[in-house]
């Protein structure tokens, strides 16, 4: 932290439009750019999502128009196999690395960490553009996918190998639609390190004076913690994905083993590694589940103190469980593969690990729970939608205890159930964490209000839509229900069908109701009540500075911060908070650990 | 609406535990030796899951109700024992409890996957490939014949790539597309794919594995009931992957004895 002299990165006051709105240097831009790129990614993932689960839950209904996505994939617009397990590939892909990773990390991220620390900008803006640009062109790669050659990859979003490295020989998309994909995800991998090396840096250079450690919001700890996970995580992917490329264009074989036979054809690759990809994708693949759900736990524990007007019960405990999680979370990847047929003595040793990272999991449920004792709640809408992330996140977390056990992933491994624990726990939790921060920050993001009632229909259906979608997830999984299956032939499976229906109805209410939210989200940002710079009378110092920010983010004067950032509860001048660059003395809401 | 939340809450609480209370979608039922201890630890794994996800839900919504309009003048308060007491708690309780699961956890799958099968368990030899099983007993020698994977070819039927005209020991091996066991007979399977990743999941037989290629792998497993059940693959392995299955038929010695005699003498 610097006291009295700051890193001078200036503001970059752009001159023309494609400097302000397109290339912008500007973290807030930025930032915003990057929460549009997840929208049209999460509407078309969503989209994705309908197709698949109409298929699932009514075979033979053919949906109007469906062959002008593809003639060969949709002949009479009912799908065929390979273009169902293309779809799915593409709603995981686009999920998990476009929204979840886009959304609550590089979006909210790039807008509000800066200010968050007291900072007029990033220290490398030009990284940061780069970032958003190079991950925007990962995702055209990802698009393209579906207008050239035959197709997208069907490999799903693992793309395990060597069905994803040996060729167009192994099914349609295999070719051509691998080497986009893996194209796609190392661009991506691209933008995060940019974007994490920025966070990482601001946070560690750029505070304000008086803006120790200590009194960063929940949220520039989660930022902080999630960007060292990223340059951890993306950068074993990135490589991954360019030996993958490689096994394509350049008769490599990392991935895939000799004598191989695919459709009556010895293969020529030899040497390979199946097992490797697995051990490269999830040495990624569990880290970014917290780097998904990392910054979600940081908005809602920012989001939380100011809607129950108490501190949460430990700030510090919160950062150490935070941390931890992080730590663990590259110990515990193998349990992805107690079954893959790596050694059994791995399993175990894998199995601990995974179950002891429920305890720093539990701490943060118990510290969020342990708050709301004795508070004060006011249920605006960004409160509703962070107690729902709690809900849905305990209900995800304790399906964890199974997928922990190797000798419970005999049963569950590659079934619904798993399919149920990830959404709830990783994806509906950090939209969840996502919609509490679009509610909470949009008036500073934007300059105006949402609707606070269509903001509480959102809510209300979303979160009992969720639970009809995914539960049943889990009970599938229990009786057996392989996953990734694009019907249900086996004879065992028949009495689940009328299950898939009832999730196929639930899934199309609960994705029209985010048409609510997308009309909020439009309206209000053209035609909503304009904010005060203070709506929720939080204390962070987003809310110190004006509605919409100015371009370096204080208006020439950065703030001195003089408390702990959740100072709610007490007796102030301005109610019962006292905000960060507020210069007058009060007791202190210690710690409670 | 405080408290319509908090109602809410604990209804999709326990709206969603009867299914699990009530095992109206449950596992099959186990055909194996080795099956009880998984599913008694599915079912301490679901009482303690259970129990803290009730436990929690319904303390969030208590919460809710409670703290959502407090009483005129009432102060903030905090949690009796503040986070230390949380943390603590948190340790010893959950610290416990998955230690244990941990544990016993470890001794089912262990008993499954570290201990090598008899030394009369009965060979049998499965290969995996799009989008179909196939499955090799030795035939009367007791040794199965070298695989040659240039030989291997569909259009031929030859599916392991044998080469009887050579191979002494593949003269008698007998290749099916299903497969079948003697009842409370232990059976060694071996292995291996011919082309991607697949698996081999009997849910009844409480056996998953997959198949990698490049590695010959092996499951061992004893099935204690005569039927018929389905062996599916649960490895993404290309546009067939949700139709790859065959069937597995426990039977008798006796009928075991005679399916295999008719077996040998399709060949």
């Amino acid at each position: 932290m610097h006291d009295t002299a700051h890193v001078q990165v200036g503001p970059h006051v752009p001159k023309t439009f494609i400097g302000k709105y397109i290339f912008s240097l500007d973290h807030k831009v930025i930032g915003r750019q990057y929460y549009d790129l997840a929208l049209v990614a999460v509407l078309v993932g969503m989209f994705l999502s309908w197709l698949m689960r109409i298929h699932l839950g009514f075979p033979s209904f053919a949906i109007p128009g469906l062959h002008l996505l593809s003639q060969n994939g949709a002949p009479g617009n009912v799908m065929t196999p390979e273009y169902y397990l293309q779809l799915m590939t593409m709603h995981g892909t686009i999920m998990v690395f476009f929204v979840l990773t886009t959304a609550p990390f590089a979006a909210f991220g790039n807008f509000f960490l800066p200010i968050q620390v007291g900072a007029e900008d990033m220290p490398f803006p030009h990284f940061n553009m780069m970032s958003f640009w190079v991950t925007f062109t990962g995702f055209l790669f990802l698009v393209a996918s579906f207008f050239v050659g035959d197709g997208p990859t069907l490999g799903g979003w693992t793309q395990y190998a060597p069905l994803s490295a040996a060729g167009s020989v192994t099914g349609p998309g295999q070719g051509l639609g691998v080497v986009l994909w893996a194209t796609s995800i190392a661009f991506f991998c691209i933008g995060q390190l940019l974007g994490s090396l920025n966070f990482i840096t601001t946070t560690l250079d750029m505070r304000t004076k008086g803006m120790s450690l200590w009194r960063m919001p929940l949220t520039v700890w989660a930022w902080f913690i999630t960007s060292v996970m990223g340059l951890t995580a993306f950068a074993v992917l990135m490589p991954a994905c360019i030996l993958l490329i490689l096994d394509h264009v350049a008769g490599t074989s990392f991935f895939v083993a000799s004598n191989l036979v695919i459709n009556d054809q010895l293969q020529p690759h030899s040497g390979g590694s199946t097992l490797l990809w697995q051990h490269l994708f999830w040495f990624f693949g569990h880290p970014e589940v917290y780097i998904a759900i990392v910054p979600a736990m940081g908005i809602v524990s920012h989001i939380l103190p100011t809607a129950i007007r108490r501190p949460l019960l430990s700030h510090r405990v919160l950062v150490y469980s935070m941390s931890a999680l992080a730590a663990l979370s590259y110990m515990v990847y193998g349990h992805h593969m107690f079954v893959s047929g790596m050694n059994p003595i791995s399993s175990i040793a894998f199995s601990f690990p995974t179950l002891i990272i429920t305890i720093p999991a539990t701490i943060v449920v118990l510290v969020w729970l342990g708050s709301l004792y004795g508070s004060r709640i006011r249920l605006t809408t960004p409160c509703l939608f962070a107690i729902g992330m709690i809900s849905t996140f305990i209900t995800g977390g304790v399906s964890g205890f199974f997928l922990a056990q190797p000798s419970l992933d005999i049963m569950l491994h590659a079934t619904y159930f798993v399919v149920g624990h990830f959404h709830f726990v990783m994806a509906v939790s950090a939209l969840f964490g996502i919609f509490a921060g679009t509610y909470f920050w949009f008036p500073k993001m934007y300059g105006r209000m949402m609707n606070e009632t269509l903001g509480k229909i959102h809510f209300w259906l979303t979160f009992v839509g969720v639970y009809c979608i995914f539960m049943p997830f889990h009970y599938l999984g229990l009786a057996a229900n392989v996953r990734r299956y694009q019907a249900f032939v086996d004879d065992y499976t028949q009495p689940l069908l009328p299950v898939h229906k009832f999730i196929t109805v639930a899934a199309l209410c609960t994705g029209a109701v985010q048409f609510i939210f997308l009309y909020n989200l439009i309206h209000s940002r053209f035609w909503g009540k304009p904010a005060p710079d203070n709506p929720w009378e939080g204390t962070s110092l987003e809310w110190s500075t004006a509605t919409p920010p100015p371009l370096d983010n204080f208006g020439g004067t950065l703030p001195v911060v003089y408390h702990d950032p959740y100072q709610y509860g007490i007796e102030g001048s301005t109610g019962d908070y006292v905000m960060q660059t507020s210069p007058e003395k009060i007791q202190t809401q210690h710690d409670e650990a | 609406m405080a408290k319509l939340l908090a109602v809410t809450i604990v209804i999709i609480a326990i709206v969603s535990a009867i299914p699990i209370l009530r095992h109206t979608w449950w596992m099959p039922e186990d055909i194996s030796t080795h099956g009880p201890p998984i599913d008694e630890q599915m079912s301490e794994t679901m009482a303690e899951a259970g129990i803290s996800f009730l436990a929690s839900q319904i303390l969030l919504a208590y919460f809710i109700w409670r703290y959502s309009q407090p009483k005129p003048g009432e102060k903030i308060k905090s949690f009796p024992g503040g986070a230390m007491g949380l943390v603590i708690a948190a340790f010893l309780l959950v610290g416990t409890e998955v230690l244990a699961l941990g544990a016993f956890g470890a001794k089912a799958w262990a008993d499954l996957y570290l201990s090598p099968p008899a030394a009369n368990a009965m060979p049998v030899q499965v290969q995996a490939g799009q989008f179909a099983f196939y499955f090799r007993y030795p035939g009367p020698d007791g040794t199965f014949g070298p695989l040659h994977p240039d030989m291997i070819s569909e259009a031929n039927e030859n599916f392991f790539g044998l080469d009887t005209t050579h191979d002494q020991d593949s003269k008698d091996d007998i290749v099916t597309a299903e497969m079948a066991i003697p009842v409370n007979r232990e059976i060694h399977l071996l292995m291996h794919s011919k082309d991607l990743g697949h698996s081999f999941f009997v849910p009844e037989l409480r056996i998953h594995q997959d198949f990698v290629p490049g590695l010959d792998l092996s499951v061992h497993f004893t099935a204690t009931k005569i039927g018929k059940y389905e062996i599916v693959c649960t490895q993404l392995c290309g546009l067939g992957h949700y139709n790859m299955k065959a069937y597995l038929y426990v039977k008798s010695q006796e009928d075991f004895d005679s399916w295999l005699k008719q077996q040998a003498a399709l060949q």
